[in-house]
């Protein structure tokens, strides 16, 4: 079959892309290779999304999203999509266990957490090096905790995990924060909370577990050893520094500026037919209201191409 | 899916002979949530094998910990109650989990 829309992720984006695309009666796909949600289903709490008020949690989010979706008709599948041809009228997206043919393709791949890039880091993911508060805080019961990054997201999840850690040292690389000024005020008034400034990351270490890193200053260059307490025998490291686009799939095939798909206002790439729309695209907020109507332009100008380029 | 906890983690993995599976998981975890469904339809398959079992890690922090987990997802697998591979964090994902099941049949 070939469907008029398939979208290549089910985050924030793609689920409001499936939304309007299903709604406007196209056969529409959703193709996704892991959670339903992205990245917002790793968070507790959504503050910011008008009308998401009186916490919402991400994943709460995303399961109204996905109902919605669905609600109007649009299909949802698991698989991840390996590469594409997509210079054709029909476009051929080839996944790990099916090839998909489409008039359309909206690409949603949202984006990933950037990695410190320090020695010991991989080796101690998931042994005390953590990407998802909600996913790993609850190790950290009574336990201390640094939260890499001074953005929103950092600053939210780290005070998410005072609600396990003994303490939550935010390690930022500047002195002062970026994250808005609302909930920096929230982080300063908490007691469990403390600041490592003008800081980075160098090294990781830890026999099993994380046990010790090294901190330098960025001012000083001075570089400070910080050992686990010797009762918890480990600690966090909670990293929040940035995203990169999920855009492998796509290089060399569409424009794209640092890696990030080049669109314009009706998400439209270089490739007629083919749209971009949420946290992988060239814009100045990377957040879940303009993900989504990312998407609803997305489909809706999928629509409009659909229109003038195939015959009923 | 054998349901782990404090009580028979060492009967069921540390002192078990042959293939265990341990998912490591918990309620708030939706990359966790993700995979499960992949996992009971890789044991329908896979069964015969490897016993598949999955720990709820706020149910059991310590033995987890004990595992040296702390993160999550985590699919470990153990043979003769040591601990011989596995897929971690990111790594954790419909295609390496099925890879790594396939390496122990
Ligand atoms: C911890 C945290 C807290 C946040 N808090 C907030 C907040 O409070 N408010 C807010 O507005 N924003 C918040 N954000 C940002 C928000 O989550 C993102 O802006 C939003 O999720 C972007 O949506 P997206 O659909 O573009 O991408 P994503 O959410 O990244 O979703 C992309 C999806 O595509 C899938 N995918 C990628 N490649 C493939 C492939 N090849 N095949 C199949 N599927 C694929 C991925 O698995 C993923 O599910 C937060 C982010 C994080 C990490």
């Amino acid at each position: 079959m070939i469907y008029d829309v398939v979208i290549i992720g089910s985050g924030p984006a793609g689920l409001s892309a499936g939304l309007y695309a299903a709604r406007a009666r196209m056969s529409t796909l959703i193709i996704e290779k892991e959670a339903a949600g992205g990245q917002i289903a790793t968070t507790d709490e959504v503050a910011n999304y008008p009308g998401s008020v009186e916490n919402v949690t991400g994943p709460a989010l995303v399961s109204r999203m996905v109902e919605q979706a669905e609600g109007f008709g649009a299909k949802r599948i698991t698989d991840t999509i390996e590469s594409v041809d997509v210079t054709g009228k029909v476009k051929i997206l080839k996944g790990e266990n099916e090839e998909y043919q489409a008039k359309s393709v909206i690409v949603a791949t949202g984006a990933v957490p950037k990695h410190i890039g320090c020695p010991g880091e991989k080796e101690l993911t998931g042994r005390g090096v953590s990407y998802c508060a909600t996913c790993d805080g609850a190790f950290f019961e009574e336990l201390e905790v640094f939260v890499v990054g001074g953005g929103d997201s950092a600053v939210e999840e780290a005070m998410y995990l005072t609600k396990f850690a003994r303490k939550v040292t935010i390690v930022h690389r500047r002195d002062e924060l970026r994250a808005a000024k609302s909930i920096q005020e929230k982080a300063f008034k908490n007691e469990k909370i403390d600041f490592l400034w003008n800081s980075v990351i160098t090294d990781l270490k830890g026999d099993g577990l994380l046990e010790t890193m090294t901190v330098k200053n960025v001012k000083t260059g001075e570089e400070t050893e910080i050992h686990a307490d010797e009762d918890d025998g480990t600690f966090g490291v909670f990293v929040f520094i940035g995203y990169d686009p999920a855009n492998k799939l796509f290089e060399g095939l569409v424009e794209m500026e640092n890696g990030y798909i080049v669109s314009d206002d009706n998400m439209k790439t270089s490739i007629p037919g083919v749209f971009a729309a949420g946290d992988n695209r060239v814009k100045s907020l990377r957040q879940v209201v303009t993900a989504t109507a990312d998407g609803a332009i997305a489909a809706t100008q999928a629509e409009k191409y659909i229109e003038e380029n195939f015959e009923e | 899916m054998i349901e782990l906890n404090k009580e028979n983690f060492e009967e069921e993995v540390l002192t078990a002979e042959g293939t265990v599976l341990v998912d490591f998981w918990s309620p708030s975890c939706e990359p966790c949530k993700a995979l499960m469904p992949h996992v009971h339809e890789l044991e329908e398959k896979h069964g015969d094998k490897i016993k598949f079992t999955s720990l709820d890690i706020t149910k059991a922090r310590r033995v987890a910990i004990g595992q040296k987990v702390m993160g999550l997802p985590v699919i470990a697998i153990y043979q003769n109650g040591e601990r011989v591979d596995g897929v971690v964090g990111d790594e954790a994902t419909t295609k390496s989990v099925k890879e790594l099941i396939e390496k122990f049949c």
